[in-house]
C-alpha cells in the first residue's frame, strides 16, 4: 500500500469516530437533568411558564433529540457552537477564541518540558543500564508518574511562590506571550508536563534498550563506528519511532491535565472554563469543550498515525 | 489457518462418549490445569523476590488496614467494624470543644501530629480516613472495568468480522476522549457521591481493557489447541472462556494493577476540583481543595504547609506503591519471555 492510499483509508475511518464523538458528547450532555432554560429561570423567579414556553421553542429545546442533535450538528458544522446561556450576548465562539489560547499556551509548555526531560534522560538510562544513575532516573520517572499533578502544582506555589519566592502565586495579566507571564508559565507548565516526562523517558529508555540489541548496532560497531555515531544516529533514531506512537496518548495526558492544571493556578485557559462550565451546568460550553477535546484527540491520533506510517514503511502493510 | 472462522464441523463424533483412551497415553484427568497453575506459581516467586514490588505491597497494605481501621464502619446501619485508630473525630472542629486549645491552622505537635485544618479539624485523623473514598473506588472502578473489558474484548476478537469492526469502533469513540473529561461530564450528570465517581470512572475506563484483550485473544486464536477444541465440539463460550482467555490475561492483570493508582489520582481530583464530595469531607482531594484557597488569598502570618503537604503525600505515596506493585507484577508475568530471549543468545 503506497503511503498516500494509506493516508486516505485512515482518514477516511476517522470519519466515523468523529461522528461517534459528536454522538457521544451529544447523548451525554443531553441526559443531565434539566435544560439551559430551566437555569434561566432559576436565575429569573419572575418569568412565567408562557415565557418559558416561549424561550424553550426559540432555542428548540421542545424538540424530539434526534431533531435538537442535528439542529446542533448542523450549526457546529458551520461553525456556531450556540450562545452562553447564563451570560447575554456571549457566545460559545467568543469563549473558546479567548480561552484556547491560553490552553494551547500552557499545553506546549508542558510538551517542551517534557521532550526536553525525558528524551536525554532516556537515553542515558539505556546506555548505562543497571548503572547507578539509570535506577536514580528510573526512581524519579516512577515518582512522576505517581504524583498527583494538582498536589505537585500546590507544592509549586508553597514553595516556588510562598516560602522561596521565586514565581508570584497568580498569573500577571500582562498579555499571553509578556516575559513576566511566561515566566509565571515556568510552574503549571512544570506540573502538566511530569506525568508525560515521566511516561515518555520510561518508553523512550525501554525502546532504546530494545534497539540496542538488535545486530545493526553490532553491525555498526564492528565496522568502527565511534559509540556516540551509533547511539545518536543509529539506535536514537530507530527508537524515536516508537515515541510517535505515544505522542497522541500524551496529548490526551496533558489535555487532562490542563483541567486541573489551570484550576491550581487560576490560569484562564478552557480547562478553568469547563469546571466552571460544570459547577453552573452551563451546557453549550460543556458540550462545546467535550467536542472540542474529542475533535482534537482524533485528530492528534490520525496525525501520530500519518507519522509512523512516513517513519517505518512496514505499518502500511499491515 | 489464519482467515480461518467459525468452527469446524465434525458429525457422528459424541465428546461425552469418549470414555476409552489410548492405554499407552500419560493423559491423566487430574493434570488439565497443571501448566497454567505452574506459570501464576512461577509469577507469584519473581514477585516475591522483587524488593520494590513487596515494599510497595506492604505500604498498601498498611494503608488499606489503617483507612479501614481508623473509624468504625457501617453498613447499613450495622457496624461491621467497630475499632477506631484515629485519635480524634475528623468532622469536629476541635475548637468548639469545651477545654480544647485547639486553634485553627495549628502546626503539627504532639497531640496533632499532622496540625490542624482551617476549621481546627485534626489532619491525623483527617487523612486517615481520607483514603477510603479513592482507594475502594479505584478497586471497585479497576475490578468493574477489567470485568468488562475482558468480556467485550474476548467476544469482538473471537468473533472478529463486523462484529468486531462495530464493537472495536465504539471503543475507538471512548478513547477519544481523556478519561477525566468524560468523568467530569459525567459528574455533572450524575452529581457528586461514591456511586457516581464509581460511574464516572468505569464508563471511560474499559475501552483500555477491551482493546487490550482483544489484541490478545487474535494472537491467541491461531494456536492449534484453539483449532482443536472448536473440532471437538466445544461451544463458543468454553473456547474463549476456558482455552483463549487463560492464556490472553496475563497483560491484562498488568494492566490493571497500573490502573488502580490513575483512578486514586482521578477521584481525588475531582475531589480537588470541588466535584466529588461535598466540602469539608474528610476526603484527601477535597482536603486540598480547601486548602488552595488559603494559599492563594496569602495565609497571612505562618504559611499552613502541613494542609497541604500531608493529605496530597498520602495520595502520592499510595499512588507510588500501587505502582511499584504493577511493575512487578508486569516483570513477573513477563518473565516467560525475559527467559526465551536469554536463551535465544539475544543479550
Amino acid at each position: 500500500m503506497g503511503l498516500r492510499r494509506f493516508i486516505v483509508k485512515r482518514v477516511l475511518l476517522t470519519i466515523p469516530i468523529l461522528f461517534g464523538v459528536s454522538i457521544v458528547t451529544f447523548g451525554m450532555v443531553h441526559l443531565t437533568p434539566g435544560d439551559p432554560i430551566d437555569v434561566l429561570v432559576s436565575f429569573n423567579p419572575d418569568v412565567g411558564p408562557a415565557e418559558e414556553a416561549a424561550l424553550r421553542e426559540r432555542y428548540g429545546y421542545d424538540l424530539p433529540v434526534w431533531e435538537q442533535y442535528l439542529r446542533w450538528i448542523g450549526n457546529v458544522l458551520q461553525g456556531d457552537l450556540g450562545p452562553v446561556i447564563t451570560r447575554s450576548g456571549v457566545s460559545v465562539n467568543d469563549v473558546i477564541m479567548s480561552r484556547l489560547p491560553e490552553t494551547i499556551v500552557l499545553g506546549l509548555f508542558g510538551w517542551v518540558f517534557a521532550l526536553v526531560i525525558a528524551i536525554p534522560t532516556g537515553i542515558y538510562a539505556a546506555v548505562n543500564k543497571d548503572d547507578l544513575g539509570d535506577h536514580v532516573s528510573r526512581f524519579v520517572a516512577l515518582s512522576g508518574i505517581s504524583i498527583p499533578n494538582f498536589w505537585l502544582g500546590l507544592m509549586l506555589i508553597l514553595f516556588g511562590a510562598l516560602v522561596f519566592n521565586i514565581w508570584p502565586v497568580l498569573p500577571p495579566r500582562k498579555g499571553l506571550l509578556s516575559l513576566d507571564t511566561l515566566w509565571f508559565l515556568v510552574m503549571p507548565g512544570i506540573t502538566i508536563g511530569t506525568a508525560s516526562a515521566s511516561t515518555l523517558m520510561r518508553i523512550m529508555r525501554s525502546s532504546m534498550a530494545e534497539e540496542l540489541n538488535k545486530e545493526y548496532v553490532t553491525a555498526a560497531r564492528a565496522k568502527g563506528l565511534p559509540e556516540r555515531t551509533v547511539i545518536l544516529k543509529h539506535v536514537l533514531r530507530n527508537s524515536l519511532i516508537s515515541v510517535t506512537t505515544v505522542a497522541a496518548f500524551l496529548t490526551a495526558n496533558i489535555v487532562a491535565g490542563s483541567v486541573v492544571v489551570e484550576v491550581v493556578f487560576s490560569w484562564p485557559g478552557l480547562g478553568r472554563e469547563f469546571v466552571q462550565a460544570i459547577t453552573s451546568r452551563e451546557v453549550n460550553l460543556i458540550l462545546a469543550i467535550t467536542l472540542f477535546t474529542g475533535v482534537a484527540l482524533v485528530l492528534a491520533n490520525l496525525l501520530a498515525d500519518i507519522v509512523y506510517a512516513m517513519l517505518d514503511p512496514r505499518i502500511r502493510y499491515d | 489457518m489464519s482467515t480461518q472462522r467459525g468452527r469446524i464441523q465434525i458429525s457422528g463424533f459424541d465428546t461425552e462418549q469418549v470414555t476409552e483412551r489410548e492405554p499407552l497415553s500419560d493423559w491423566t484427568a487430574g493434570g488439565t490445569g497443571g501448566g497454567t497453575e505452574g506459570r501464576w506459581h512461577r509469577a507469584w516467586r519473581q514477585f516475591k523476590s522483587n524488593r520494590t514490588a513487596m515494599i510497595g505491597l506492604s505500604v498498601v497494605a498498611i494503608m488499606v488496614v489503617l483507612t479501614t481501621f481508623a473509624r468504625p464502619v457501617e453498613i447499613a446501619g450495622i457496624t461491621v467494624q467497630p475499632i477506631s485508630l484515629a485519635p480524634f473525630e475528623p468532622q469536629k472542629s476541635l475548637f468548639l470543644e469545651p477545654g480544647s486549645n485547639a486553634g485553627a491552622y495549628d502546626p503539627p505537635s504532639l497531640t496533632h501530629p499532622m496540625g490542624t485544618d482551617a476549621s481546627g479539624r485534626d489532619m491525623f485523623s483527617r487523612v486517615m480516613v481520607g483514603g477510603r473514598a479513592s482507594i475502594s473506588i479505584g478497586f471497585v472502578v479497576v475490578f468493574i472495568t477489567a470485568g468488562f473489558g475482558l468480556v467485550y474484548g474476548a467476544v469482538a476478537g473471537y468473533y472478529g468480522g463486523w462484529v468486531d469492526e462495530v464493537m472495536m469502533r465504539i471503543v475507538d469513540t471512548v478513547f477519544a476522549f481523556p478519561a477525566l473529561v468524560l468523568a467530569l461530564v459525567i459528574i455533572a450528570i450524575l452529581g457528586g457521591g461514591y456511586w457516581q465517581l464509581v460511574a464516572a470512572f468505569a464508563f471511560p475506563g474499559w475501552a483500555g481493557y477491551a482493546r487490550l484483550i482483544r489484541g490478545e485473544i487474535l494472537s491467541v486464536k491461531q494456536n492449534q489447541y484453539v483449532t482443536a477444541a472448536q473440532a471437538l465440539g466445544a461451544r463458543d463460550r468454553s473456547v474463549i472462556f476456558r482455552h483463549i482467555v487463560p492464556n490472553a490475561i496475563a497483560p491484562l492483570i498488568v494492566q490493571a494493577s497500573l490502573s488502580i493508582g490513575t483512578v486514586v489520582i482521578g477521584v481525588a481530583a475531582l475531589g480537588f476540583l470541588g466535584l466529588g464530595f461535598p466540602p469539608g469531607t474528610p476526603e484527601w482531594g477535597t482536603m486540598l481543595d480547601a486548602t488552595r484557597e488559603t494559599l492563594i488569598q496569602g495565609p497571612g502570618g505562618s504559611i499552613p504547609w502541613w494542609a497541604t503537604v500531608f493529605p496530597g503525600g498520602a495520595i502520592f505515596i499510595f499512588v507510588m506503591a500501587m505502582n511499584m506493585i504493577g511493575d512487578g507484577v508486569n516483570d513477573a508475568l513477563d518473565a516467560q519471555s525475559n527467559v526465551d530471549v536469554e536463551q535465544g543468545g539475544g543479550n
